[in-house]
């Protein structure tokens, strides 16, 4: 699994001194539970490179008497535990930057904390390394927490994980612990599907295959913790062979003669000459310069920071995304992310946010919480809200569409946060997963006067009664007496009736299955606003397809839909012929005709059958009149 | 051509400049902090290529507290006057009047007046809504835990524990009324890091950093520069020539100098390698105590 490129052993008595093979920066983060050492083991990082001055250590070995935790010795995790309350206190309490170089390379490590309701911190140092150092005690194994922070590491993008199994010895430099620990990781990396798997067995606090090979474990033959950091080879990674991203950043207008627009790339590549595409507006140009303070440049790659000058003006500010016209980003005002928060206030739906996605910051709403995550599974949970440190899937909603990638394919134009616009509190993290298309999944806000208070007004539960059954079954008679019923006691209501509404907003749609589908979708979205308004709403039609009446049983919330199967059989309608239809249909001249040459789904499990060969209308008038009152819809 | 830079010294150059650049295009007022020293040029010269062919969009802030190295206040006016670059200096004048000076009030009392105050006085008359400032993350235990764009109280406080999270390079940059944010471009940068890009990219510094001979006068083990007749001898102490440089600069009186020989800038790169004791080391105001700089910085300093 593990992809080791040819390693130089360290030279343990030369100081670094730069080379010609400058691999350049190296983001990782430690991560793991707390106590299991990762302060500790940047301690020894930092001293095994010779990072460490002789003031510095000589202040290391005054904390130590007074802080420390580990006898008479050096404590190595007061070197990067900076802030005094987690001197006092012990622990890890915010993200800590150090900074260290071998000749190979230049390294930035983030020290992250290990109790659980620092998550967001990790999800910070995350969200900027390449490699996760993943530190587990080996006498515990792997803890919930363990899975946790390589679930969020994964999340957010990491590609290779070291599995560093610290304190190894306290168990007696034993491969048996070692080999478990790595089976039982494994059992689970293909939740994560990192790119690079290694393990080593170390101990910070004795040095031990951290940047010197210990002699205590001849069973391990793989490299040291160093070792793999200087050697791991992440061009598997390169943003620079990936479609050409530019966020504009700011318009740089010095005087009349120039206009140029500053940005990082994201990704790709980008030569003058190259055409370019707007990604928001479609609008396309060529780019004429690249401007840099040393002179313009033929061509320049993901992560550098350029200024583009095009062949003509368009519209195009900071916020809009430049793109290869091959390989567009999507352009949505929805779409579905994950999202961690990372705000003591808890997340509510329909909330307004500003969402700040590379440069652009936009009006959002989070619009349905689709579900929870929990963490150590990856198991989607029913939830309401995200509280502090919980990661949640989500549907987004935004003031204007934007143009984005999924954060899987480009990590600048798929990552954003979003901010509290009364505290400007950044809230919470968000990768997008996928754009969602326009309207679908959107969800009105809630507001004030709503439909419980509508129908409060009116001593009544706002409800839509659904009849369905075959044309001349006896639905639009018996919808009628009851409409009548129910306005004599006071009740609000409205009656949708087919053949009228097909008069009306449906005159457009013909009788295939198709239109029939169109015909029930339209009518079902009339009765959800007439429910929102408060009413008690009739619907009359055959809708003889189940799963268009599923639509709209879906489409109002649990307990305001009243399914009635007006249930005349065929031979009992066709007799009747109330309208001489069944006569023309079965003479041909009707074509797709319900129940004679188009099929009727009848109803499995009706809240209400009216058996129509007892009773007149009156009386089942009554019954559903009746059934109102004692299920609450209605006052008496 | 930035061809030449070595790959870490490249990101860390354009990182610097996505950050100037978005300060500017989110804030209606910030300047930068100019404090003369090496980390003060690169930010400067990073500032220079973010808005090339424009000239950086904000004025540069000075903190003189009439105690800097003569040589610093020379190089100032000349990299300003070769630059073409708008210069705020700003003096606290209550305390010049009260004569607080590093020899009679302390490092400690003088810092918080002739510095911090002095800081917050000039950031208050400019109504700046943001500052950049050099400071990087690996001077100092404390400075390793702040943020790129670091949110500041209506009275400048620093409250370390209630710290924005800082995700990706997205930063937030949105604040209220008299709220401010400091801006550190170079945070993720290393002592080391400055010297290799000051060599790469020839940047100008002051030359107090290369050695020559120069009066000095050993206190407490470290040696401080007789750089005008305002300074003062303890008894049996006296003025001696010696070859020394600095590797930071500030108040004369509270920057020591270090015997070296390094006078090209190849030269002090290969001192930095061999270096056994951290550049702060020669910052007195940092020893006053453990956890100084945290407790400077939640009051303003930067």
């Amino acid at each position: 699994m593990a992809e080791i490129v040819a390693l130089r052993p360290h030279d343990d008595a030369a100081r670094p001194v730069p080379v010609e093979t400058d691999k350049g920066i190296l983001r990782f983060l430690t991560c793991g539970s707390v106590d299991d050492g990762k302060s500790t083991l940047i301690g020894r990082l930092l001293l095994d490179t010779k990072k460490l001055f002789d003031d510095q250590l000589a202040s290391l070995e005054k904390d130590s008497r007074r802080f420390g935790t580990v006898g008479d010795d050096m404590d190595l995790a007061l070197l990067v535990d900076g802030l005094e309350a987690e001197r006092e206190q012990g622990i890890t309490i915010d993200v800590a930057y150090r900074f260290f170089a071998t000749e190979k390379r230049k390294f930035i490590v983030a020290d992250t904390p290990g109790h659980e309701q620092y998550t967001r911190n990790m999800a910070t140092g995350a969200s900027t390394a390449d490699l996760a150092v993943l530190l587990i005690d080996a006498r515990k194994g792997i803890l919930n927490q363990t899975r946790r922070h390589a679930t969020i590491a994964a999340m957010l993008g990491i590609r290779h994980v070291v599995l560093a199994i610290n304190k190894i010895d306290l168990v007696d430099y034993d491969r048996v612990v070692y080999d478990r620990i790595v089976a039982a990781f494994d059992a689970d990396a293909s939740h994560y599907g990192f790119a690079s798997r290694v393990a080593i067995p170390i101990s910070a606090r004795h040095g031990d295959n951290v940047g010197e090979r210990s002699e205590s474990m001849p069973w391990y033959r793989g490299p040291t913790l160093l070792e793999h950091l200087e050697g791991i080879d992440l061009s598997v990674d390169v943003t620079a062979s990936r479609p050409f991203r530019f966020p504009v950043q700011w318009v740089n207008r010095p005087d009349l003669t120039f206009r140029g627009y500053a940005g990082t790339i994201a990704a790709g590549t980008i030569r003058a000459g190259d055409d370019i595409v707007v990604a928001r507006t479609g609008q396309q140009a060529t780019v004429s310069r690249i401007v840099t303070y040393d002179g313009d440049v033929r061509s320049a790659s993901a992560d550098e920071a350029v200024t583009l000058t095009l062949d003509r003006e368009i519209d195009l500010s900071r916020g809009d995304i430049l793109a290869t016209p091959a390989a567009r980003p999507d352009v949505s005002d929805q779409f579905a992310a994950h999202l961690i928060w990372m705000a003591d206030e808890a997340m509510l739906p329909g909330r307004p946010y500003l969402m700040k996605i590379g440069t652009r910051t936009v009006g959002a709403a989070i619009t349905e919480l689709k579900h929870k995550v929990e963490i150590e599974t990856l198991k989607p949970l029913a939830a309401k809200t995200l509280a502090l440190n919980d990661i949640g899937f989500a549907n987004l909603s935004l003031a204007e569409p934007i143009a984005f990638d999924s954060y899987e394919d480009n990590r600048t134009t798929g990552a954003f946060i979003l901010i509290d616009r009364f505290t400007n509190a950044t809230v919470a993290a968000g990768m997008i997963r996928f754009g969602l298309s326009r309207a679908t999944n959107i969800h009105r806000q809630a507001l004030d006067v709503d439909k419980a208070a509508r129908a409060g007004a009116k001593g009544q539960k706002p409800a839509v009664l659904w009849f369905t059954g075959l044309s001349g079954s006896g639905k639009s008679t018996i919808a009628n007496l009851v409409e009548k019923k129910l306005h004599l006691m006071g009740r609000h209501t409205y009656l949708l009736d087919g053949d009228n509404v097909r008069h009306g907003l449906n005159r457009d749609l013909g009788f295939t299955d198709a239109d029939r589908v169109e015909n029930i979708r339209r009518v079902a979205e009339t009765a959800k606003l007439f429910v929102d308004a408060g009413l008690i709403v009739l619907v009359s039609f055959i809708s003889p397809f189940r799963a268009e009446r599923q639509l709209a049983r879906d489409l109002v919330a649990e307990g305001e839909f009243v399914e009635i199967f007006v249930d005349t059989p065929l031979e009992v309608a066709e007799a009747r012929d109330v309208k001489g239809l069944y006569k023309k249909a079965r003479e041909g001249k009707i074509k797709n005709f319900t129940g004679i040459d188009s099929p009727y789904e009848a109803p499995l499990t009706p809240d209400i059958r009216l058996d129509t060969s007892i009773g007149d209308a009156e009386a089942q008038a009554d019954r559903i009149v009746d059934y109102l009152i004692e299920r609450g819809y209605s006052a008496a | 051509m930035p061809a030449q830079l070595p790959p870490h010294l490249r990101r860390l150059e354009a990182e610097a400049i996505f950050i100037m650049r978005e300060v500017v295009a989110n804030f209606e007022n910030p300047v930068m902090l100019y404090s003369i020293g090496k980390d003060s040029s690169v930010m400067l010269h990073l500032a220079m290529k973010a808005f090339h062919p424009a000239k950086p969009p904000f004025p540069l802030l000075h903190v003189d507290t009439t105690w800097k190295f003569r040589e610093m206040i020379a190089f100032r006016d000349e990299t300003v006057k070769r630059l073409g670059l708008d210069i705020k200096v700003h003096t606290n004048q209550e305390g010049k009047a009260a004569g607080i000076n590093p020899f009679d009030h302390g490092s400690s009392n003088y810092t918080q007046v002739m510095k911090t105050e002095a800081l917050k006085q000039a950031l208050d008359a400019g109504g700046y809504d943001a500052a950049f400032g050099g400071a990087r993350r690996d001077e100092e235990k404390s400075r390793a835990k702040e943020r790129v764009f670091s949110f500041r109280s209506a009275h400048h406080g620093w409250d370390p524990k209630n710290q924005r999270p800082e995700l990706w390079s997205l930063y937030n940059t949105r604040i209220r009324t008299g709220e401010t944010i400091r801006v550190f471009p170079l945070s993720n940068w290393t002592e080391l890091d400055i010297w290799q890009y000051i060599a790469a990219e020839n940047i100008p510094i002051v030359p107090l950093y290369f050695a020559a001979e120069r009066p000095v006068v050993a206190r407490n083990g470290q040696l401080i520069m007789a750089d005008d007749q305002r300074m003062r001898l303890l008894p049996g102490e006296k003025v001696e020539m010696r070859r020394v440089r600095f590797r930071t600069l500030g108040c004369y009186p509270l920057t020591a100098a270090v015997e070296s020989d390094a006078d090209t800038l190849d030269a002090i790169v290969e001192e930095m390698f061999l270096a056994t004791t951290s550049e702060r080391q020669g910052r007195l105001i940092d020893h006053d105590e453990s956890g100084s700089m945290e407790k400077k910085k939640r009051e303003g300093y930067f």
